[in-house]
């Protein structure tokens, strides 16, 4: 079987997301390439990706692709795509539409979400949580290529990548149309650009927490754990935290190592979101809650009384 | 200028949603309502025109069963002007890629300077149709918009990435999608539910937008599901009561002993 990877890059850093599914491609052998797309690419740089999994990258290096949007990557891939059995996606804004515009250029189907995959006799075979995470789906394709896209953080990357492989620059064509949309600046999240997706340790203020005014009990655990804040929707509509730190919307799958939930309830979508976590933790006075039933740890108690002994402890133990 | 709203009918919050074991599709019987992202949707092109541009037309646009007319009907209870519903037999079960070409199709008919989408379906949990959609329609795409200004024949969007937000511009006509941060929906007056039975909502087929036939409904899905199962069970957790008020010390014990501090 040969897949193409699209790996995504943000100021000169591979994508997470991207990388871990090409270690997955490679754990199940055949030729992997990798697809990168952007301008003035640096030829070691792409190479680098050999000890991610890859045996060969393909660049398409163009001024038309330097502006980090989806359609003109889709005008560069796709005559590439066309000659794969499956092109594989990681999670990520630009990614996904990268990968929809493809599966619609090709008329391919698209497993989205995808947690595991494997190769079959008949093609790439795809899993994936659905409906809430309560069942598990399993999807092929009645037609190659197929296009595979990634949940966030489902697939880790190489720990230890070293290596090579070798480079090919592809032409790169692309319409009008595609590139009629620009990039014109950026801006940083109301946090000051901490992403709560690549948190190791995330401590979760929910609606138990009574009010804006306790949110500094989660904000001073977080920090004596060394971790961030996150929150769950119902407080963000409630205004006490800005929306990027909410866990549960689009592409916030969080996968901390340590998972702290502070008045959470566990509503679906926060089940969803957080459902990659390593250990979870929650402290919810109500002995019913939802929470309980996925937390590793489950104390049923005051979380306003409970954070600040908390606090006190792990400060004490980390010096 | 004209606005086109996807709007996609899906199990209510409250409804027990169930997937058909033996073809892999969503059971649609129970209650049902505007996919919330798609409300946000239609609420941002009322407040584009409320915001004083020259928006000669909202159409709110659907393909589903034909019970879907139902949230069409509250669409234009919520401001939409007239909808369109695409109904066929011959389309159910469609998938991803047989879905964004049906709605290409009867969008292309609108005569839409902008396509306006819910960033993703609450029922199927992907975020894929906009961009889908735009690649059909050749025109320019910004997904998960925060914040939009259309200024003549151009809109300047906020897009939310990983990173904080992206500020992207882009001609007319276009199609994006908008994060449910961009607003708060309106609930309709009770003299608009009234009045959305006497706006017009029109229904196509599969033939009337001459569609082929091969790239939609469950034999023309690409993506085919194969099983559904139960995901794997999660082992049973430590229960601890605060009674005693030692419940931080415990807590203390297990992140130490897993390593987490």
């Amino acid at each position: 079987m040969a897949v193409l990877v699209h790996v995504h890059h943000d100021d000169g850093e591979f994508s997470a997301n991207s990388l871990g599914v090409l270690a997955k491609a490679a754990s199940l052998g055949g030729d992997v390439t990798a697809f990168v797309a952007g301008s003035d690419i640096d030829a070691a740089w792409a190479a680098a990706l050999g000890g991610h999994g890859a045996t060969r990258v393909l660049v398409a290096d163009d001024p038309a692709l330097s502006g980090g949007l989806s359609q003109p990557i889709v005008d560069a891939i796709e005559p590439h795509a066309r000659e794969a059995d499956a092109i594989l996606f990681g999670a990520g804004v630009v990614s996904a539409d990268v990968a929809a515009g493809l599966a619609a250029r090709l008329g391919a189907g698209i497993a989205c979400e995808t947690t595991e995959f494997s190769s079959g006799d008949d093609g790439i075979v795809a899993i994936r949580p659905a409906l809430g995470d309560t069942v598990m789906v399993e999807s092929g394709f009645a037609a190659a290529p197929g296009v595979v896209l990634a949940r966030a953080n489902a697939f880790a990357p190489r720990e230890e990548p070293s290596g090579s492989a070798p480079v090919e620059r592809v032409e790169v064509s692309v319409s009008d149309w595609a590139r009629s949309a620009v990039l014109s600046g950026r801006e940083a999240a109301e946090t000051g650009g901490v992403d709560i997706t690549e948190a190791d340790i995330l401590v979760t203020v929910g609606r138990g927490l009574g009010g804006p005014e306790n949110v500094h009990l989660v904000e001073a655990l977080a920090k004596a754990l060394g971790g961030e804040v996150a929150a769950t929707r119902a407080v963000v509509d409630a205004g006490w935290v800005p929306y990027s730190m909410q866990v549960g919307q689009t592409g916030k799958t969080v996968s901390p190592k340590l998972y702290i939930a502070c008045g959470v309830s566990g509503a679906i979508q926060h089940k969803v979101g957080m459902a990659n976590a390593g250990t979870i933790i929650a402290i919810n006075k109500d002995q019913n809650a939802p929470i309980f039933e996925f937390a590793d740890v489950g104390v049923v108690g005051d979380a306003l009384a409970i954070l600040p002994k908390l606090t006190e402890l792990v400060a004490a133990r980390r010096g | 200028m004209n606005i086109a709203v996807c709007v996609k009918e899906v199990p209510s919050a409250a409804s027990h949603r169930r997937l058909d074991p033996a073809t892999g599709r969503l059971d649609r019987s129970g209650d049902s309502e505007p996919n919330p992202f798609d409300v946000h949707a239609l609420e941002e092109a009322i407040r584009i025109r409320e915001g004083g541009a020259d928006v000669a037309e909202i159409v709110a646009v659907c393909m589903g069963p034909e019970s879907a007319g139902r949230i069409l009907t509250k669409a234009l209870a919520l401001g939409a002007d007239r909808a369109v519903l695409v109904t066929d037999p011959a389309l159910a079960g469609s998938d991803i890629a047989g879905t964004a070409y049906v709605l290409a199709a009867v969008l292309g008919k609108q005569d839409a300077d902008l396509v306006v989408l819910g960033q993703q379906a609450a029922d199927g949990d992907c975020y894929v149709m906009a961009a889908a959609v735009a690649d059909h329609m050749r025109r320019p795409l910004v997904t998960q918009v925060a914040e939009l200004k259309v200024e003549g024949q151009k809109l300047k969007a906020k897009r939310q990435a990983e990173h904080g937000y992206d500020l992207i511009e882009a001609p007319l006509p276009a199609v994006i999608s908008v994060s449910d941060a961009i607003n708060t929906p309106r609930l309709p007056s009770i003299k608009a539910i009234m009045g959305a039975k006497k706006k017009p909502l029109e229904t196509l087929s599969a033939a009337d937008l001459e569609l082929d036939l091969a790239r939609v409904g469950g034999d023309g899905a690409r993506s085919v599901v194969r099983s559904v199962s139960p995901p794997p069970a999660k082992a049973g957790g430590v229960h601890i009561e605060d009674a005693g008020g030692d419940s931080a010390e415990k807590v203390v014990a297990i992140l130490s002993e897993k390593g987490l501090i």
